[in-house]
């Protein structure tokens, strides 16, 4: 995909929008350059001034494309665009993905053959083999981290992530509506500065300071003796200094920027095998993506993963693929997310955000362990989500101790704006897993 | 995008000549040009004409490109497109002996596009020249119409697989007067089958009769011979005047038919989506002959980019250089099909084939192997019957005529099935046939064949467009329906109906029951009508 370099971050001071605005406006003249350069040999119309400039047979970002999608949408159509990823697979920061828009053009078209359903669609081959022998075979589930294709694939790059995660969190939040968050604390950034007209300046500037100038005016008819009566003042006989005039000047401003820390907590006891893993995975990447989006590229990630026990891992590829057999306990790991951000008093520099992961299994039935550890960890987030992925064999929805415990606590009701629940079925899919985001972050 | 530099131009010029001294025959003029690989991907979508009308998707598809290129970068060695004079694309930093074959590889294909008869209607015109007037026009229509042009498009391009492509073929070949008279036509295609019904021994009997009479009196038979016909069926001229005008309209296709029909687009204020669809029909008639001429097309390709290199005296040295890139292209896959290596090995066979004279009936009715081993002729005559080949057939006939047993025992092909094992939770592959029968099956399955639908005037009843699709053993793609129909009816401008068959489902089996060696499951087919109406889709069983 077309990488630009910056996009609009959208709740910043209004210098930095016109610096980006200019930025997107100077990519589009290098794209019609270079367009134009194809071009130049067949279309001769492209040297003259015609229909050809016309806005419409422009069309080439991803934006604009979408911004057509919703237009379509008004027009009674249905959306047509799917934004896709393309992966390629590979280990710890290897693995590369990007975000492509991706559209069917519907015909009328033969589909397959009915085939019996053990069977697949034959196809050519060559080689020895007598018929009946057999070439190979190939596991019906993917390997593990193998890379399918799926949200959950695409994340391995650690802290990291390329600028595609921040796209894919620009699309979620502007597509999806998913909403824009409410900023705590603040940091200076060290490195980024923006030009606003903040300083002030005698004598020449860019704009003039009206009620500072006055001022001036004012004491210096005072010190020359012009003023006698405060209360009634001629302005005829004022005398104005040109040194009186203040103007505002341009001057370079250090920017405050609030940074984000997100912890990732993930069940990988042997019960969240297969599916539910997915969803949970696939979930968490896409929240990674939209706050990276959120804060601007202003996002530390860490991962914990637990079972019985939690442990801190370094990276999204070792998070997503680890998995063991143990038992469940999620205290362990709301404790250590909790001993984390003491111990490194991470809460005043921060805004800090805690997404679980589990199928709602936990050995501590009543929550006598976790519950505490919640409460604590409701003192410094900015938002705990958690998502509990059923499985399927449970038959009834709710069933589930995390959920249950959780709901018996009665922290949902008490504190809605730093805790929220969502439950879905292990079979959730992607619309479903954006849907549960929302109801995580909203 | 630049011309190739004069020194290339001189190998393309020598590659040429050669070529032309084997037999191939193309245009004098052709136009190369160097092209960067961000080029490509832009061009790919447009199907590599420069001046195709822009279009959304066409950026869609060019983002996904550019993605697929961060990821795994490659290219193609050329592109060749189909015009006046034939322009081909190369990547540039190729070496001269490379150069040399993919030259021969280019002029092979531009050769089959000058030659083979399916392309006989795009062989007067310039296809880019005409692409940039239709994209102009879009362009200017756009200003006017705004994105309501890109709907248009795209309700026409989700019907342009449709296109009466053969029908339009037809009329390029037909005679001015057609050898027998419409009575007599209609009698024996018409009258005797569908009115009368009549058994085939008496249909013969009636020819027989024609052609005797026709023997006996020449010129004045047709004459003699309807005395007697309504001497028997006195109701003949009657079913004949009816018959014919009915007859009178032509066939049209699902486009050429909204184009004539529709109210909605020969309203004043609409006739501009008129010149839309015509834009979208043309371009795609355009196309139709390259989908259907793949593994022909590339195995031609093949076939002379090696007859010719390894002949060339300009390459001496870099024969193994040019036998990797040539395997790379050319290898038969363990498993999958390569177009380029059927097509190329299918025009070998038959040129041996030619030579020694197997291509006949002697040679067919030989059961004996061993002497179907020994059998050669020595006629000679391969390299006329390949020319003969390339000229005169498509994928499908080709496949059909040519992929026979001897090919598939000399290249050890077979049939790979995939089957699951649920023990072991795998996809299997296995050899599944070695019969030419079912190799030729499923590379014909593997062809280009859009489904027929037909405009059925008749149950439409003037406000509804009834779409009737003719089955072949093969359901429409359900998810793409809606929104196909969506787009004819906003053309059509009121509902349509789609009848179409789907499968039924089948009773369950018994659970775990297995089922018989070599019995099929049995496939229910039902005749469905789908209704788009003011935006929302309905079915109905027939």
């Amino acid at each position: 995909m077309r990488r630009s370099a910056a996009t609009p971050p959208r709740n910043h001071s209004i210098a930095l929008t016109l610096r980006t605005i200019h930025v997107s406006i100077r990519s589009e003249t290098n794209m019609k350059n270079e367009d134009s350069k194809i071009f130049k040999i067949w279309d001769i119309s492209s040297l003259a001034p015609g229909p050809e400039g016309s806005y419409t047979t422009r069309i080439r970002s991803l934006d604009e494309l979408l911004e057509r999608d919703r237009l379509r949408e008004e027009d009674g159509f249905p959306r047509k665009i799917r934004i896709g990823k393309l992966i390629k697979p590979g280990k710890g920061k290897q693995e590369k993905f990007v975000v492509v828009p991706t559209t069917v053009e519907e015909k009328f078209m033969h589909d397959r053959a009915p085939t019996p359903p053990e069977e697949e669609e034959p196809m050519g081959g060559t080689g020895d083999e007598a018929e009946g022998d057999i070439l190979g075979e190939q596991p019906v589930r993917p390997e593990q981290g193998a890379g399918s294709g799926t949200a959950g694939h695409g994340g391995g790059e650690g802290h990291e992530l390329e600028s595609s995660a921040y796209d894919l969190g620009r699309i979620l939040t502007e597509r999806f509506n998913l909403p824009n968050l409410k900023e705590k604390g603040k940091k200076s950034s060290l490195s980024h500065y923006t030009y606003d007209l903040t300083d002030r300046n005698r004598g020449f500037g860019q704009i003039l300071e009206k009620k500072q100038t006055l001022k001036r005016v004012i004491e210096t008819n005072i010190a020359l003796g012009n003023i006698d009566d405060v209360t009634n003042i001629d302005t005829t006989r004022l005398l104005i200094d040109p040194r009186d005039r203040i103007f505002r000047i341009l001057s370079r401003e250090l920017e405050y920027e609030s940074q984000a820390l997100v912890f990732f907590v993930r069940d990988y006891s042997g019960s969240m095998e297969g599916k539910a893993s997915e969803v949970i995975c696939s979930q968490h990447v896409l929240i990674y993506s939209w706050l990276l989006y959120q804060f601007a590229r202003q996002v530390e990630t860490r991962f914990v993963l637990h079972d019985n026990d939690a442990r801190e891992v370094p990276d999204f590829y070792t998070y997503y693929n680890l998995r063991v057999a143990g038992g469940t306990r999620v205290a362990a790991a709301y404790k250590m997310v909790n001993d984390i951000v003491e111990q490194e008093s991470l809460a005043k520099d921060y805004n800090i955000y805690v997404f679980h992961g589990t199928d709602g299994d936990d050995w501590d039935t009543n929550g006598e362990e976790t519950i505490p550890e919640l409460r604590r960890m409701l003192t410094y987030t900015n938002r705990v989500g958690i998502t509990i992925a059923e499985h399927n064999a449970y038959g009834s929805r709710g069933a589930t101790e995390v959920e249950r415990y959780l709901k018996g606590s009665g922290l949902l009701d008490e504190k809605p704006e730093f805790l929220r629940m969502d439950v879905m079925g292990e079979d959730a899919d992607e619309t479903r897993i954006i849907d549960g985001i929302k109801r995580l972050i909203s | 995008m630049e011309l190739i530099d004069q020194h290339t131009k001189s190998i393309m010029e020598g590659c040429k000549e050669r070529a032309r001294d084997a037999g191939l025959r193309f245009s004098d003029e052709t136009l190369e040009y160097i092209v960067t690989n961000r080029d490509m991907l832009e061009l790919h979508p447009k199907v590599m004409i420069p001046t195709l009308y822009d279009y959304w998707v066409h950026d869609v598809e060019l983002l996904r490109e550019k993605g697929k290129y961060e990821l795994y970068p490659s290219n193609p060695y050329e592109t060749v497109i189909n015009t006046r004079p034939p322009i081909s694309f190369y990547n540039d930093n190729n070496p001269d002996w490379l150069n040399v074959m993919i030259f021969y590889h280019v002029l092979a294909h531009i050769d089959f596009f000058q030659n083979n008869l399916y392309f006989r209607h795009t062989w007067e015109y310039d296809l880019t020249g005409k692409a940039l007037a239709d994209k102009r026009l879009i362009a200017r229509l756009r200003s006017e119409h705004g994105r309501w042009v890109d709907y248009v498009i795209e309700f026409a391009r989700a019907i342009d697989n449709l296109v009466g492509y053969f029908d339009g073929l037809s009329h390029l070949f037909r005679q001015d007067r057609p050898p027998f008279s419409k009575r007599l036509d209609y009698y024996f295609d018409v009258f005797l089958q569908e009115v009368k019904g009549v058994k085939t021994a008496e249909y013969v009997k009636e020819i027989e009769r024609y052609n005797r009479c026709r023997r006996e009196v020449g010129e004045l038979c047709e004459e003699s011979f309807f005395a007697d016909v309504v001497a028997k069926n006195p109701e003949f001229e009657a079913f004949y005047l009816k018959g014919t005008r009915e007859k009178k309209e032509e066939r049209l296709d699902l486009l050429q038919f909204l184009m004539e029909h529709s109210e909605f687009l020969n309203q004043d204020e609409n006739l501009w989506m008129k010149s839309v669809l015509e834009v979208i029909r043309s371009t795609s008639v355009y196309f139709q002959p390259q989908i259907r001429t793949k593994i022909m097309n590339e195995g031609w390709a093949s076939y002379w980019h090696e007859t010719l290199f390894l002949t060339d005296d300009r390459i001496k040295g870099h024969e193994v250089d040019f036998a990797r890139v040539h395997s790379g292209v050319t290898c038969l896959h363990r498993v999958g099909l390569n177009p380029y290596a059927i097509g190329m090995r299918l025009f070998q066979q038959i040129e041996e084939g030619g030579d020694q004279g197997r291509l006949s009936l002697e040679y067919q009715r030989l059961a004996d192997s061993h002497a179907r081993k020994e059998f050669d002729r020595a006629t000679g005559t391969g390299r006329d019957v390949i020319f003969a080949v390339r000229e005169n057939l498509c994928d499908f006939t080709f496949i059909n005529t040519y992929v026979d047993q001897d090919f598939v025992n000399r290249h050890n092909l077979f049939v790979v099935g995939k089957r699951l094992n649920a023990e072991r939770t795998a996809w299997q592959y296995y050899v599944k046939s070695r019969k030419a029968e079912e190799y030729r099956g499923m590379l014909l399955e593997s062809l280009y064949h859009p489904p027929r639908i037909e405009v059925d005037r008749a149950k439409g009843g003037g406000k509804t467009l009834y779409l009737n699709h003719l089955f072949e053993g093969k359901p429409l793609i359900p998810d793409f329906i809606a929104n196909t129909m969506l787009g004819i009816e906003f053309l059509w401008g009121g509902p349509v109906k789609l009848e179409t068959s789907e499968v039924a489902s089948a009773p369950p089996r018994e659970a775990g029951a297995p089922r018989g060696e070599g019995e099929a499951p049995k496939i229910h087919w039902r005749r469905h009508v789908y209704t788009m109406e003011n935006r929302t889709l309905s079915k109905t069983l027939v």
